[in-house]
Order: structure tokens, then C-alpha cells, then sequence
């Protein structure tokens, strides 16, 4: 909402700068966004005195003048217009200025005398259209020197409002001033407009489906269409360009000069915030003026020259064969005021907000009115809208009114009274606010204060619609009071009954172990292609992200083709968040996941390293690199739980990770839409748990819990040994078809409970191993926790141990 | 022996033994050294340590402060020269030692999970703790229980992403207010952090899935006054900021409803292009639970009383930051995830 400063004034008298203005208003009702100064483009412009005059020696119209313009010495200007006149005061361009044209002052030599600046004329200045001589400033009693704005009353401001959905009162000048009234406690009133009260519009004549305005019949097709419907004729007008004061007035709010009608019309709207619109008379068939449906088929081209086809649900103003209007949207072209324009029929009405939101949508078309009529108009504005909007057309276009206006369909509201309790408001706002305060402060912005019962009985005023329950008047009392007013002291609070949720600390610890194992976390768009088993959208942005992700592997695996496409190929990436899949007939399954990716070197280069192939095939990621990962995850999410990962026959992937036997995610190599030089990629996604979407307990209904109690596995403090380990090395030819998984519980199993660790550290195939082998090594760790283990008791384990591996495994000793 | 004597005796050693380190050209010699003259069994010191006995009474102090200062000197020496030494056999045995550690890629967290993080950090200071609940919402939870009226333009298919089948995907983290509400008795103190959606195209400054964090304190007579006094500590804790400004606001869910700024940190107050010219930054939404919000949960509202605040991490991580495009927050670029992090991609940093 555009709201000029001057306008303002106009209403309220106060005595505040634009900003002062604009900080009381974003204090008190509505943040102002922006201050515009309009003409700032005339900022470097001066008040001038030409000094001395005399005409110039080689030109029959130019004049040599000196001017003081208040730089401490008299300018030599040579100046084309006839009224230049010593002593008198003129707008003056400074050498260097650029004029609002875009004309850059020179200082130059005309006809041999030089030029030091420029006297302008109001057209120069896009002050008006006068160019027949310079612009004498008259009645103006300023030093030179002093810039233009100051000296005239140009300088008006644009304060850019954001009302809220709530405040559809603030979207007119009348109630931005009703509240700049009432906080600086100044009264307020209709701006005067001259001689405006010349003509006098009657009464309306009011009824319910259909009157008559002069000789137009006008008629409410079905009950229910319009809220009020208002109409007067006014004959004889003269359409032509409208006064300088209205179009500047237009101009301040951003709204464009098109005749004295339209703008009559639109300085209304941005007063009193009634939408009004004027129909050329001679244009309506059949002398009537019918509120209905649209019938379906039916066009009509609107103002904005668009044509536009119409249904049922939209409501137009018609005459007796067709559409004229769509109602509380836009005008049609045929009955649009021209120059040629003589007789005019007033709309004055008042439209349902979700009709004219319905109509708007179905167009795709926004305007001034379905702004306005969207939020809700006053009901009670209508009558005086019209006479004033009459008035007005009479003072600037000539003409008169012709008959009674009608007024149709109006049903008085009963205006809503709400009991208002001072203990509530202390309640809610932590300080006692007095009932004189409280009634003062509510009846400053018009609402009327019973205080003869106990309880204060509050009356609204009919302009706000959304004030309908005690609370909605407490915030009136806090905002007017200003918000600034309360107090800040903290004051002592009883400690919260909900428990951390446990998914939000499990991420947590998930995150911090892989910030530590050096990854990177991410957070990418959940959308994906999809397709069938994927949760869709039934509005997405764009087809190629139509569904919700199933896995976060899958935006994670894009996020690592963006960073190979800038030939990153050391991507180590990993992301917490939500996946989804389709349930029918309810809300999808969400489940909390992690995944991480990682490809390309495990570790930055450095100078120590080999410059080998081997060792550039080891430092890159690889799947136990991704294994790990995997049970530094699941350890971090499942602390007190068992983990394993088992390998899986799925394609692509490698292990499956469970957690208590039950597996809750995967290891994975990923494929990617890699360059040829990027390393295979490798991934790990695990579930975190379900998220319940499911109703906590019906509507109004509370289902209290207990605080939740956090459990925190721990690991119990072991006795630390204070003998010395015994170890010693197995050397293995294993069977391709055994498994080192299946070596090492035996040997677990044979050794008993002094083994203390288990190492596999080699793998051989090749030379000096039958085929059909490969050599497997580990390192066993044997103690006693009382005393040092003889060497016989070591030798009778390992007989134990290779005699088993033989008998169960087929497994030998490695022998050369 | 007289003290004369003694003091003589300990010049002889405290010489000798600077002497001997001084000379030392390696660990060995210098080591030999110290055994010489700070040995505890057969050094000098030591010998000068026993010879204390043999002192009168009277000169004893004069004596023992004599003994100090050269056990002291030689052990400060004999420091000194180790460590001499020690660089002198590094750079003799051909190692530079300027050259860079062998480091290990440097992890990160997302400047977003950062900001989100610290904002945690403060309220917990003042008792809040976290809850959480679904991305896949119903419109109950969603809208109506938070009174947005069925006509709202927010429940518009223009804003709001809409699932086939059922539900929604939630365009704020209240639901989760409700959600809490009805599962536990006041108090309640807990912040909500958690992914939202909105039907906006992904540009500069929107992105169609993004972060939000929300408060809710919920217990008998919390008022306005704890609103401004909390969230005003909070953005002292967090901006460092001055001053703050509570501005009316709408919001379906809360009245009176307020948007917190901050003073602007670039001007000071006195207007920049950081603020628009308006010296403040708004940083929240914020305002006393709606009456029909706490009733729709089961919640007595003429019995409890509360507040609740929203705010957008991802906002305050780009002005923080001083990210150009929001975007680059969710590229997951892993160059930008390293700078956010600060030093290098490597632990232990540019040296």
C-alpha cells in the first residue's frame, strides 16, 4: 500500500518528518517498508536571485545575467526567456547538474558570452508542460542557495506499507490517518477539498433486488451476489485532464493520470479504500444495470484491453444484453469513459471477499478492487464514497447529478460487542495495563467502551472486521500502548516437562562422528524424477522433481555429480533427513535417514607419500573405507546394540548393515554419471528411525505423557591387565570357498576365553600358494589376567586351533 | 670449612659445569655432562649439596642461597643446550622441518546445522529442550489446528506443496506445536528445528525446501513481558546485538503477534544497504499462542498462557556468512562446505 506523506497531512495535522512518521507507524500498526522521496531528482536544484540583467551584445533574445545562487559569488549566465527579470528568484542548475531529463549542465561560451549554469523553466524541471519563459518563484521568501524541495512544497514522500491479511482498514489514506491520529492523539478528518460540497447528492432510495437511478433500471439478479450495491447517474460531464492537485495526488501513490473521471474514481479508492467505477452511459443497452452470474460462454474484453472468458462462479455487472463489468475486478472496454463521454453511471459496491479471490484466480488477473474487496471493504464506507466521488466528478468534470442514487441489497451488520477483562490482558501481557488506558487507547482508533458492567463491553467499529474475540482487542491494546512500553526483565520460569527427542540427539551423534571421520555434511533439495513407489506431488514445481526422495542416497548421489562436473573428484559427503514412501490411503511413511558418499583420495597428498600405483589405487576410498563408515554410523546411532554387516546378493550392494539382526541399511557402491577420470564412488545409508505422523489424539484432545526418560548405554569399567600378552602368528592356506569370517569364529570358539584379539593382517595369492587358495595371516593376542602363560599352554592352543581349522574348515597351516 | 671456602668451591663447579655444556656438541657429550655435574648420584651439585653439612650454622643460609643459584644457572644451561642440541641433530640428520604435517581431510557440519546449533546452545541455557515430528503433515496439523480459517491464501495450492493421496508437506514446523501440546502437560519449553516447504521456485533467495527453527513455552502466566525478555536475550547472546524492536505482526497462530529486529551490525542504526536504509534487520516472528491453538490441542487457554517465536536459519547463515545465493547453501559444493568450515580442508590448517 503506497501512502503519501502530504495526503496524510491533509487528514491529520501533525508535525513529524516522513521518518519519524514511518517509525510510529512500524512501531504502532503496520511495518513501513520503504520511503520514497518522489522528486529526489530535483534534490540538486536551488533557489537562484538573477542579480543584474541586460541583454546580450551579439543576440536579439538572449540575455547576460548575474546570478547569486548562493555560492559566494555572482554566476555569469546567459538565459533565452523573455521573463528573465532582475531581482526575482528562479529554479537554478549549478554547472555539473543533471537535469530530470538527463540534460547535463555545461559551462559554456554562447555567442561569446559565457554560461555558467541554467535558469529553467517548469518543463525542464518535468515540473509541467509552461516552457514559454523560466520559472519565477512567487510568494517564496528563501536565501539563495537553498535547495528547490525546501523552498517548495514538492518534496512529497511515498511511505510503502505492508498491511497484513488482517488490516484491510490501513489500504486507504482514511485508515493509515485514522491511526497516525490516534497515536499522536491529533485529530482527524476528510481532507478539504474547494467548493467539493457545491453539489448535492439526495439520499438514496435504499431496497433490497432492484431501483431505479434516474431512467437506469438497476437490479440484484439473486440474493446473496453483493453485499451493497450502490448507483447514481451523473449527466453532462466533461471528460478532459484533471487538475494538477489530483494528479499529483495520483502521481504520490504511484497511480497514473488517464481523465478527470478515472482518477475521481481512483483518488477515491486510495482515500477512503472503496473501489468505485463509472460506466459511459450512452454505452449500457437497454437502460438497465443487472448484478449476476456470468453465463457460461460468455467474454468480455476488460480495460487492460485483454479479452477474457467468464463462468458461472464470477459475478458481472451487465447491461440488459451483456457483461460490462466483472464485479469488483475490472471494468469491460465498450462502456469505458472516453473523451467523448457525456452522461456516466456510479458503481459504488461492496463484493464478497472469496467470490472476488474465486474470480481473481480464475482470471489471473489482480487489480486494485480485488485487491481491496479480497481483504474485505467497510460496508458503511459505500454512501460516502458516492456522494463524495459525486462531488467530486461535479467539481472537475462539470455535469450534474441526476436523480436519487439507489442502494441495494444492504442489510445494516449488527457490529459485534466483546467482553473485555482487564485481568486477562495483564494475564497475557505480564503488566497491568489501567481501565481509563485501556478504554482511551481502544476508543482512539474508534471503538466504543462500555465500562457501566463489570467487564468492559467493546463494541468495533464496522471497518474491522477482524477483530472478533477478547484476545484480538488485548493486541489492539498492546500495539497502540506500543510494544516498546513493556518491560524486558526475565522472570523465573518451572523447567519444561518434554524430554530432548531422541531421533535429534541419535543425529547428533551421528553427525559429530562424521565431521570427525572428515566428511562434509550436506543438505540438497528432497525432490526427485521418481516415479512408481515414489511419494508425488500433486503440485510440483516442475516434473523433473515430482516426487519426494526414497532414499537420501539418491540426492546425494547429484550433489556428488555437481561436484564432479567442477572436477572435484574428492567428494566425502553426508546427509541426515527425511525419506518417504507412498501408504495407501494415508500420510506416507517417512523414515529419518543418514547417508554418506565418498570417492577420490581418503586423505590430502603430501610429500611423504609413495609415488607408486599401489599406493595411488590405497589412498583412495574404497569399500572398507565405506564398511567402516558404515559401523562408525551404526555404532553412533545404536550404541547399546549389536551390529553386522553381512554381505548381500542385491546387485550393487555390498553388506547389509543390521543392527540386533535386523538390517536397517546398506552399503552400497554407487553409480554415478561420473567423467572417466572420477573413482568409484561408495555409499552407506542407515535408517534413524520412523517419523509417526500419526495423530497424537483427536482434535481438542490432549494425550499426556510422562516426561521421557533418556536412556544412556554405557560401557562398564574392566579390570586393566597387569600381566603381560602372549602372541603369536597363523599363517593360512584357505579354501576359496571358506570364508574369513568363518576362520576367525573358530578360532575364537578354539582358543577360549584368554584370547584377547584376533588380527587379520595379510592377504597373499599368487607364487607359493595352490590355486584354489589364498593365504590368510593372523595375529593372535593370548593373556592370562593372573599370571604369564607358559609357552606349552601357547603351542597346545595353536595344535588345538590348526587341528579344528583342518577338521571343520579344511583350512592348513601355510607351510612354505 | 668456612664460607669462604665453600662459595670458592661452588664458583669452581658452576664454571666448570657451564663450561662442560656449553662444549657439549651432541646428546651423548651433553648428556655425559649433566651426569658429571647434575647427576644425582655423583655430580658436582650433589657433592656441593653435601659439603652444605659441614657448614656452621651461621653462615648456612649465606651458603645455601649460594648453592641454589648455581644448581639453578647449571639447570637452565643444561635446558638450553638441549634443545640446541636437538635442533642442531634434526636439521643435521636432513630433515626440513618447515614442511607440512601429514594431515586428514577436515569434516564439517553444514553452516546452516551451525547456525541452527547455536541457537540451540542458547536456549537450553534458558531450559528449552528439542522436539520434532513429521515432514509429511496433515492440513489439521498443518493449518487448522493452528487457526488459519479454511479460506486462508496459504492454503492455496500456490504455496503449498500438496502429496497425492493424503497430507502435506508442512509449511512451517508448528504442527509440531501441536503435536507437543497435546502430548505433554505444561510446562513446556522446547525449540523445533526442522525442514518446511513452500511452494516457491529455487532462486537466489528462495528455495523450495529450507530450514526453520521454533520456539513454544507454554505454563501458567507466561506473558508478552517473557516473549520480549527471552527473545531479547536471545539476540543478545547470538547477535550481540544492542538493542532490539518488536513491531506488530499477523500471524492465524499467535496475538498479539510481533517481528523482532535486531539493530543492523553493518550501521549501526543509522541505515546502510545491509538494512534497506532502516538501521534494523528483522530476524523473527513471533507472538502469544493463539487461544484457539492451545484449546485445538486440549490445552485450558483460560489456565495456560504462552509464546511462540519462528526464524529461518538458512537467512540468517547468508547474511552471516555473507552468501551471495541461497542456493550455494544446498549445492553442497564440497570447495564451499571446506571454506564454511574455515582453515583449509585439513586438520591442523595453514600452519
Amino acid at each position: 500500500m503506497n501512502v503519501s506523506y502530504e495526503w496524510l497531512r491533509a487528514f491529520v495535522p501533525f508535525d513529524l518528518s516522513a521518518a519519524e512518521l514511518r517509525d510510529l507507524l512500524t512501531a504502532h500498526t503496520a511495518t513501513v517498508e520503504e520511503l520514497v522521496a518522489l522528486r529526489e531528482d530535483l534534490a540538486p536544484i536551488v533557489v537562484a536571485r538573477v542579480v543584474e540583467e541586460a541583454a546580450h551584445p551579439d543576440s536579439d533574445h538572449l540575455h547576460v545575467t548575474k546570478v547569486d545562487a548562493g555560492t559566494g559569488t555572482l554566476l555569469d549566465v546567459v538565459c533565452g526567456a523573455a521573463n528573465v527579470t532582475a531581482g526575482k528568484l528562479y529554479p537554478f542548475a549549478l554547472t555539473g547538474t543533471v537535469l530530470p531529463g538527463g540534460l547535463k549542465i555545461q559551462k559554456r561560451k554562447i555567442r561569446g558570452a559565457v554560461s555558467d549554469g541554467m535558469l529553467c523553466s517548469a518543463r525542464e524541471l518535468a515540473l509541467g508542460q509552461e516552457h514559454e519563459g523560466i520559472m519565477e518563484l512567487v510568494d517564496i521568501d528563501v536565501p539563495p542557495g537553498t535547495p528547490l524541495l525546501r523552498a517548495l512544497p514538492l518534496g512529497d514522500m511515498r511511505l510503502v506499507v505492508d498491511v497484513l491479511a488482517n488490516r484491510p482498514d490501513l489500504l486507504s489514506h482514511l485508515g493509515v490517518a485514522r491511526e497516525v491520529a490516534a497515536i499522536t492523539k491529533r485529530p482527524f478528518a476528510l481532507p478539504a477539498i474547494d467548493s467539493l460540497a457545491a453539489a448535492a447528492v439526495p439520499s438514496p432510495v435504499a431496497n433490497q433486488s432492484g431501483g431505479r437511478a434516474a431512467s437506469i433500471d438497476v437490479r440484484i439478479d439473486e440474493p446473496g451476489l453483493v453485499n451493497r450495491f450502490m448507483g447514481v447517474v451523473i449527466r453532462g460531464v466533461t471528460v478532459g485532464p484533471s487538475p494538477e492537485w489530483l494528479v499529483n495526488r495520483l502521481a504520490a501513490v504511484g497511480s497514473r493520470s488517464i481523465n478527470n473521471v478515472v482518477d475521481a474514481s481512483n483518488y477515491i479508492l486510495h482515500e477512503l479504500g472503496q473501489p468505485t467505477h463509472a460506466f459511459d452511459l450512452a454505452k449500457l443497452g437497454g437502460s438497465s444495470v443487472v448484478v449476476r452470474r456470468a453465463k457460461a460462454g460468455e467474454k468480455i474484453t476488460t480495460l487492460d484491453g485483454t479479452e477474457r472468458a467468464l463462468n458461472a462462479e464470477m459475478i458481472v455487472i451487465a447491461d440488459a444484453t451483456r457483461p460490462q463489468a466483472v464485479a469488483g475486478v475490472m471494468g469491460g472496454q465498450d462502456s469505458e469513459v472516453t473523451a467523448s463521454t457525456a452522461d456516466i453511471f456510479l458503481e459504488v459496491a461492496n463484493f464478497n471477499p472469496a467470490r472476488i479471490r474465486g474470480a481473481r484466480r480464475a482470471l489471473g488477473m489482480s487489480s486494485d478492487a480485488t485487491y481491496r474487496f479480497e481483504r474485505g471493504v467497510d460496508l458503511e464506507i459505500a454512501p460516502r464514497a458516492l456522494e463524495r466521488l459525486a462531488q467530486l466528478i461535479v467539481l472537475i468534470a462539470g455535469g450534474r447529478i441526476d436523480g436519487a442514487p439507489v442502494d441495494l441489497a444492504y442489510e445494516r451488520p449488527t457490529p459485534p460487542a466483546i467482553a473485555l477483562r482487564a485481568s486477562r490482558v495483564a494475564k497475557l501481557l505480564g503488566q497491568s495495563v489501567s481501565v481509563d488506558d485501556i478504554a482511551a487507547l481502544l476508543g482512539s482508533v474508534g471503538f466504543d467502551v462500555d465500562r457501566t458492567t463489570g467487564d468492559l463491553l467493546v463494541t468495533v467499529p464496522t471497518w474491522r472486521g477482524d477483530v472478533t474475540t477478547e484476545v484480538n482487542l488485548i493486541e489492539e491494546i498492546a500495539r497502540l500502548r506500543g510494544y516498546d512500553s513493556f518491560p524486558i526483565e526475565l522472570r523465573p520460569f518451572r523447567p519444561g516437562a518434554v524430554g530432548d527427542d531422541p531421533q535429534w540427539i541419535t543425529s547428533k551423534r551421528v553427525r559429530e562422528a562424521l565431521v570427525g571421520a572428515g566428511l562434509l555434511e550436506a543438505r540438497a533439495m528432497p525432490f526427485v524424477s521418481g516415479g512408481e513407489g515414489f511419494v508425488r506431488l500433486t503440485n510440483p514445481m516442475s516434473e523433473n522433481e515430482a516426487f519426494l526422495r526414497k532414499e537420501v542416497l539418491d540426492t546425494l548421489a547429484r550433489r556428488a555429480e555437481y561436484n564432479l562436473a567442477r572436477m572435484e573428484g574428492n567428494v566425502r559427503l553426508f546427509e541426515i533427513g527425511s525419506v518417504f514412501s507412498p501408504r495407501a490411503g494415508a500420510l506416507p511413511h517417512e523414515q529419518l535417514r543418514v547417508a554418506a558418499l565418498v570417492m577420490g583420495r581418503r586423505q590430502p597428498a603430501h610429500f611423504t607419500d609413495p609415488k607408486t600405483p599401489e599406493f595411488e589405487s590405497w589412498v583412495r576410498y574404497g569399500s572398507w573405507d565405506a564398511k567402516a563408515l558404515a559401523e562408525l554410523i551404526a555404532g553412533a546411532a545404536y550404541p547399546a546394540q549389536s551390529i553386522a554387516l553381512r554381505d548381500s546378493d542385491q546387485p550393487n550392494v555390498l553388506w547389509d548393515v543390521r543392527v540386533d539382526d535386523v538390517v536397517i541399511g546398506t552399503v552400497t557402491r554407487v553409480a554415478l554419471d561420473a567423467p572417466v577420470w572420477a573413482a568409484p564412488a561408495f555409499g552407506v545409508e542407515l535408517s534413524l528411525g520412523d517419523l509417526d505422523s500419526s495423530p497424537v489424539a483427536p482434535q481438542g484432545r490432549a494425550a499426556h505423557r510422562p516426561f521421557a526418560r533418556g536412556v544412556t548405554a554405557v560401557s562398564r569399567y574392566q579390570t586393566l591387565p597387569s600381566t603381560p600378552a602372549s602372541e603369536f602368528d597363523l599363517a593360512l592356506l584357505v579354501p576359496d570357498a571358506v570364508r574369513g569370517e568363518q576362520v576367525e569364529s573358530l578360532i575364537r570358539r578354539v582358543s577360549g576365553k584368554l584370547l584377547e584379539r584376533v588380527e587379520l593382517f595379510d592377504q597373499y595369492t599368487g607364487r607359493g600358494v595352490e590355486a584354489g587358495h589364498r593365504s590368510l595371516a593372523w595375529r593372535l593376542t593370548f593373556r592370562h589376567p593372573e599370571r604369564t602363560l607358559r609357552d606349552r599352554e601357547l603351542d597346545a592352543r595353536r595344535g588345538d586351533i590348526l587341528r579344528a581349522l583342518d577338521d571343520e574348515l579344511n583350512v592348513r597351516q601355510r607351510t612354505n | 670449612m668456612d664460607l669462604q671456602d665453600y662459595i670458592a668451591q661452588a664458583d669452581v663447579v658452576e664454571r666448570d659445569g657451564a663450561a662442560a655444556f656449553q662444549s657439549a656438541a651432541d646428546a651423548d657429550s651433553l648428556e655425559a655432562a649433566r651426569v658429571a655435574f647434575l647427576g644425582d648420584r655423583q655430580g658436582r651439585v650433589k657433592g656441593l649439596q653435601e659439603a652444605l653439612r659441614g657448614i656452621s650454622k651461621d653462615d648456612k643460609p649465606a651458603a645455601g642461597k649460594r648453592f641454589n643459584e648455581a644448581r639453578t644457572r647449571l639447570e637452565a644451561l643444561h635446558g638450553e643446550r638441549k634443545s640446541a642440541v636437538s635442533r642442531a641433530t634434526a636439521s643435521s640428520a636432513g630433515e626440513d622441518l618447515s614442511m607440512p604435517a601429514r594431515r586428514q581431510w577436515r569434516g564439517a557440519k553444514h553452516p546452516v546445522t551451525l547456525v541452527i546449533e547455536e541457537i540451540e546452545g542458547i536456549f537450553r541455557e534458558l531450559g528449552f529442550t528439542v522436539a520434532q515430528g513429521p515432514e509429511a503433515e496433515s492440513e489439521w496439523y498443518n493449518f487448522g489446528a493452528l487457526n488459519f480459517p479454511a479460506n486462508h491464501p496459504a492454503l492455496d495450492a500456490h504455496d503449498t506443496l500438496y502429496l497425492e493421496g493424503e497430507g502435506l508437506l508442512r509449511t512451517h514446523t508448528s504442527p509440531v506445536q501441536v503435536r507437543t501440546l497435546q502430548k505433554y502437560e505444561p510446562p513446556i519449553r522446547v525449540i523445533i528445528p526442522g525442514t518446511v516447504y513452500r511452494r516457491d521456485f529455487f532462486d537466489a533467495s528462495h528455495a523450495p525446501a529450507f530450514a526453520q527453527i521454533e520456539g513454544l513455552c507454554v505454563d501458567e502466566d507466561i506473558s508478552f513481558v517473557d516473549l520480549k525478555s527471552t527473545l531479547n536475550r536471545f539476540a543478545e547472546r547470538f547477535f550481540g546485538a544492542s538493542r532490539t524492536r518488536f513491531r506488530p505482526s499477523f500471524f492465524p497462530f499467535t496475538e498479539p503477534s510481533a517481528e523482532m529486529d535486531v539493530q543492523c551490525g553493518v550501521c549501526g542504526g543509522s541505515g546502510c544497504p545491509t538494512c534497506k536504509g532502516t538501521g534494523w534487520i528483522e530476524i523473527l516472528g513471533s507472538g502469544m499462542v493463539h487461544p484457539n491453538v492451545l484449546e485445538a490441542a486440549g490445552i485450558d487457554s483460560e489456565r495456560y498462557t504462552g509464546w511462540a517465536f519462528g526464524m529461518g536459519p538458512a537467512r540468517i547463515a547468508v547474511s552471516r556468512y555473507g552468501i551471495p545465493d541461497i542456493r550455494i547453501l544446498y549445492d553442497s559444493d564440497v570447495r564451499f562446505l571446506e571454506q564454511i568450515a574455515g582453515r583449509g580442508a585439513t586438520v591442523g590448517g595453514e600452519g
